[in-house]
């Protein structure tokens, strides 16, 4: 989808320092060497079959459909894989690629921990140094994936500048991929960033995507009505889009973080709220004040606290492929408990907001519709803060 | 003919970067025309940005207080207006691309002409997209400065050959602030970027004392100090400006 110097339509782009040009320019240069490479695929698959456990389960969920009496409702399990969200899909791509690149270190950013974990855990596996920059907030709510992290080997940085979330870790990972690039890898996340990340992490996470669309045709024999997942920076959700971007009976549906409600300055919807601006090494659409100040947003969701979209959202939205909906705290939660009684699966709060959305659309639709629910991650690290949320104080 | 290459005529270019709005406007003019009594030679004024991301620590501090305070990007165009009422030595902005972006490229460019803004320095704006802005420069007559970093190897040559105002050289790996050493070979840079420009370059990041700045600039054309004299400000606030003064006498006369 992008062209040449990584556009999507007007979003994307290079927005970095002159430092990083020619390890951006190096990494694009390796990526197209490897990408198409029988080898390089081939040692990847066998990361993701046997490490990860690709393929992960489209699952038939039977009482959460029966219960909202409309579409018949398929679970795409990216929870069930190793380390528990789809990050490790992008990760064991990058770091495979880092390491023919001839690259020792990792460096990454993390927002609720699940790819500060991931690369943590791919820098273990093919030993690799590792560092993940983590804003301070976020190793409050997310204690646990810290733990992991340096159980896992890796150094965790708490990020105390701005608002001390998401955004912060991505901007003070850039500061350190300026201070040392030769032998250093900066393992982004999302479908964001300068070119080329946006479209690395897309084609390392469009494996999610391919495997709906066969599991789907083995199981119903046809394609799905809708896709839904939650987007913050938009991997797990472009991943789930990207093989039916050309299937236009796909309805293809991001669910943005609305934290307290896109009526108040408490929210992450960026799309929703944001506009266009340049940030972060992209265009594309950010929370922002009347003369460019990024705002400081919010949401439960510490992995969807971020105040841009990938620049391939931003596109998808405004040729209106995909439509990007507000989902709030509340109705997160509910979804997150909803899921754990109705069907024994414990969200991550992320991939909640997708649940929720189902739950709000597969009554308006008929019993021979499906949709598609993109479960990005495990809800385990979760659990503490959502008990906080209600009032009840735990330990983890 | 763009007043910046008269920075470049009095020796070599003693160039200070001070944060509009740390901590307040008022302290900014006072800071900016003791440092151009005591012999700057052309002036950065930083327009705050909530993420700087090619900033240290010093600098990122100062952009938050300046924020802090309520600065905006129409208010620093008001002090340049009223600094411009006696300043005469080139003055050129330094900021993050989402500020220009923001405020309309056509806006923001037009304003800095009929404010007297010589120039415009975009970290996070590299060759590749400089022609977000660049053709709207060209109208106005505002020099779009480049970096060129100790990675830029064989792009220093294709920046050089484009560049406007003068060229930044970035000193070290990382963000702005402090280093003990420098040990970038800016010899082997400068010499490149001579065979392919003849504007003037001047060396940033890290330059702190007179040595480090006579160091620098004797391989160049001048020094930059940014973080060094955010520190003053930020030890002696609204009482600054006759340390900066003191600091930007002892720079230029080493250099």
């Amino acid at each position: 989808m992008s062209n040449p110097r990584g556009r999507f339509g007007i979003h994307g782009g290079q927005y970095i320092p002159e430092t990083l040009m020619n390890a951006v320019i190096e990494l694009e240069a390796a990526y197209d060497k490897y990408k198409d490479d029988p080898e390089f695929n081939r040692e990847l698959n066998a990361l993701l079959n046997d490490y990860a456990g690709r393929p992960s389960r489209l699952y038939f969920a039977e009482k959460m459909t029966r219960d909202l009496g409309g579409a018949k409702i398929y679970l795409k399990r990216e929870d069930l894989n190793h380390t528990g969200a789809h990050k490790i899909n992008n990760v064991l791509g990058q770091a495979l690629l880092a390491k023919k690149m001839g690259k020792t270190r990792l460096i990454a950013e993390t927002g609720a921990g699940q790819h500060g974990v991931a690369t943590a855990t791919a820098a273990a596996l093919m030993g690799m140094e590792c560092v993940v920059f983590m804003g301070e907030e976020d190793t409050k709510r997310q204690a646990l994936n810290v733990y992991r992290m340096r159980l896992l080997g890796a150094d965790v940085i708490p990020v105390k500048t701005g608002t001390a979330t998401l955004k912060d870790a991505v901007s003070e990972a850039m500061r350190e991929w300026t201070r040392r690039i030769s032998d250093t890898h900066y393992c982004l996340g999302s479908v964001m960033g300068p070119h080329p990340f946006p479209t690395i992490v897309r084609d390392f996470q469009a494996v999610i995507s391919k495997e709906i669309k066969q599991q789907l045709l083995e199981k119903e024999g046809k394609l799905p009505d809708a896709v839904i997942a939650c987007v913050g920076g938009g991997s797990n959700a472009i991943g789930s889009f990207y093989n039916f971007i050309n299937d236009e009976s796909v309805a293809l549906i991001g669910c943005e973080a609305a934290g307290r409600g896109i009526d108040t300055f408490e929210t992450a919807a960026t799309v929703n709220t944001g506009r266009l601006g340049i940030f972060h090494g992209m265009k594309s659409y950010f929370c922002q004040d009347d003369f460019g100040q990024i705002a400081p947003v919010y949401s439960i969701s510490a992995g969807l606290d971020y105040p841009g979209v990938g620049p391939e959202h931003a596109y998808l939205h405004d040729i209106g492929r995909a439509q990007y909906v507000p989902v709030t705290d509340d109705e997160a939660v509910e979804a997150f408990e909803y899921l754990a009684k109705t069907e024994g699966i414990i969200p991550a709060i992320e991939s909640a907001h997708a649940v929720a959305y189902a739950q709000k659309i597969a009554p308006t639709m008929a019993k021979d519709k499906i949709i598609v629910v993109t479960l990005s991650g495990r809800g385990d690290k979760d659990c503490a803060a959502i008990a906080r949320y209600r009032g009840e104080d735990i330990n983890e | 003919m763009n007043r910046i290459s008269s920075a470049f005529e009095n020796g070599k270019a003693f160039i200070p970067f001070i944060t509009c709005g740390d901590p307040d406007l008022e302290t900014t003019a006072k800071v900016v025309r003791e440092a151009v009594k005591n012999g700057a030679d052309l002036i950065e004024l930083g327009i705050p940005f909530s993420d700087p991301t090619a900033e240290g620590p010093v600098i990122q501090a100062a952009n938050i207080r300046a924020l802090s305070g309520g600065v905006t990007t129409d208010k620093v165009f008001d002090l340049v207006r009223e600094l411009r009422t006696d300043v005469r030595i080139p003055l050129v902005f330094m900021t993050y691309a989402n500020v220009v972006f923001s405020y309309g490229a056509e806006r923001f460019i037009s304003t800095c002409k009929e404010t007297g803004i010589d120039g415009l320095i975009l970290p996070d704006l590299p060759y590749e997209e400089r022609e977000e802005f660049e053709p709207v420069c060209k109208k106005y007559g505002i020099a779009l400065i480049p970096l060129i970093a100790p990675t830029s190897e064989n792009r220093i040559a294709m920046i050089a050959k484009a560049a406007e105002g003068f060229i930044y050289v970035v000193s070290s790996l990382g963000v702005t602030g402090e280093r003990s050493e420098i040990t970038t070979d800016i010899g082997a840079i400068v010499k490149i970027i001579r065979e392919n420009t003849d504007l003037p370059c001047a060396v940033g990041f890290g330059i702190s004392t007179p040595e480090q700045a006579k160091k620098m600039s004797a391989l160049s054309d001048g020094a930059i100090v940014g973080s060094a004299i955010i520190k003053i400000i930020e030890k002696f606030g609204k009482d600054a400006a006759p340390h900066v003064g003191e600091y930007v006498r002892s720079m230029k006369s080493a250099i």
